[in-house]
């Protein structure tokens, strides 16, 4: 009954990207079904497939489970990728809502009209290099250890480093101030299951072109 | 040590209120810091307090807490407002979600400009009667218990009533296609928790009012 997840979503990041990590971090196995035209989309919804009529959606131990966040937070806690107890819990959901934010700017910044293109990634240069990097640069110094939370690789770790990588395709000197973080990012990016995640011919998806922004724009109606 | 939750906030509903509520059907008592003024939020920022020199903040258990999710999952797990286990969990976390999405879009009506308030309105109407409200009644309907999940009171069943109450101040009749949702208000309102902080002279703030709006504009630099 329980095979392996199936993920439902357009053939690149998105929304979805952050379970893909998740789920590989955790060494879990998944398959996934590619919305390629509105047509999909609708056969979904008709399907009462979705439970608010939105992807990403994710079957997942007998449930169709939708929302990002709450498909992120039961395979963390699932995978012993959530802390040890409530307030390693707090501290890990408190920077992953960091990262999210941070990784949200970046996400819409090709679906943000031209003209504002270069301010919106000045913004996002801007808020990773003076809110949020210096926040986990200090997390790390502070405590001294591996992880962000309770010595343990969690969550947080692999969403940081996921936000990592894509502000780095913003900028690529973008972690030049924080050493800790450089550290933190090769550490990180050594742990095997992740390893092979970073991997050539891994489910990783690439950073949208400008192909694939249209093509996502008119399956999503915007 | 750990005496009342302190919150930290403009003296408004904003991003603080889902909080406010879940403290308040939790029987919990707590304290308030209003920010005034944009100095008040530059001050806390400068001490170091706001992690990603944002507000909410709540001082609770020892702890400087931001990020709205981060602080609404620890109250709720703490005070048994979470499901009793992962799968209860995973429910409440994609109705809360949802009604988040919803409380977003209720949020920023106040934000727009006066030619696209009209059209704004009806976009909230629209999917607040075709893709929110449907769900939580045919859930209510499959069910045919008290609660949304796991047949005790949840944080998803504050929040909803929160939102509720919130869409009907858009729109009076808002429920008016809704029987299941409508008795879940009446019965969600008179858990005696919430029943007292529905009373006038609790800690739940009012709409906003656009004469105040400018002054919150102001203390987060937005729309110069």
């Amino acid at each position: 009954m329980a095979g392996k997840p199936k993920l439902h979503y357009t053939n690149g990041r998105g929304k979805m990207e952050s379970i893909r990590w998740l789920l590989a971090a955790a060494g879990v196995e998944f398959e996934e079904e590619f919305i390629e035209t509105k047509e999909d989309l609708e056969k979904l919804r008709n399907d009462g497939s979705l439970l608010f009529q939105q992807v990403p959606m994710v079957e997942i131990d007998g449930m169709k489970m939708v929302q990002t966040r709450a498909i992120l937070s039961y395979i963390a806690a699932k995978h012993n990728l959530y802390g040890k107890d409530l307030k390693e819990r707090a501290w890990i959901d408190m920077y992953v809502e960091g990262t999210t934010d941070l990784m949200g700017m970046i996400m819409y910044l090709p679906f943000q009209p031209a003209e504002a293109k270069e301010k919106n990634l000045a913004l996002i240069i801007e808020r990773a290099t003076a809110r949020y990097f210096p926040a986990y640069e200090k997390v790390l110094k502070d405590h001294g250890h591996d992880y962000l939370v309770g010595n343990k690789l969690s969550w947080a770790d692999i969403h940081l480093l996921e936000a990592i990588l894509m502000a780095e395709e913003c900028k690529p000197d973008i972690l030049s101030a924080f050493p800790l973080l450089q550290a933190f990012k090769g550490r990180i990016s050594n742990i095997p299951t992740i390893k092979k995640f970073l991997q050539p011919g891994s489910q990783r998806k690439p950073p949208a072109d400008e192909k694939f922004i249209a093509h996502v724009k008119k399956i999503f109606n915007m | 040590m750990s005496g009342k939750p302190k919150l930290h906030y403009f003296n408004g509903r904003g991003r603080m209120e889902s909080i406010r509520w879940l403290l308040a059907a939790a029987g919990v008592e707590f304290d308030e810091c209003f920010l005034e003024t944009r100095d008040d939020l530059l001050k806390l920022q400068k001490s170091g307090a706001l992690l990603f020199q944002q507000v909410p903040m709540v001082e609770i258990d020892g702890m400087k807490m931001v990020q709205t999710r981060a602080i609404g999952n620890y109250i709720a797990a703490k005070y048994n407002l979470y499901g009793k286990d992962l799968k209860e969990r995973a429910l409440i976390d994609m109705y809360v979600e949802a009604i988040i999405d919803l409380d977003e879009l209720l949020m920023m009506y106040a934000l727009q400009p006066a030619d696209k308030k009209e059209q704004y309105l009806a976009n909230i109407v629209d999917k607040a009667t075709n893709r929110y409200f449907p769900v939580y009644e045919k859930v209510l309907k499959d069910q045919g218990q008290d609660f949304l999940v796991g047949n005790q009171l949840s944080r998803a069943d504050v929040q909803l009533l929160e939102a509720l109450l919130m869409a009907e101040e858009y729109k009076s009749d808002i429920l008016a296609k809704f029987p299941l949702l409508q008795s879940f208000k009446a019965r969600i309102s008179n858990v005696p928790t919430i029943k007292k902080f529905l009373q006038p002279g609790s800690q739940r703030k009012p709409p906003l009012q656009e004469k105040d709006l400018p002054k919150v504009m102001k203390i987060f630099n937005l729309g110069q």
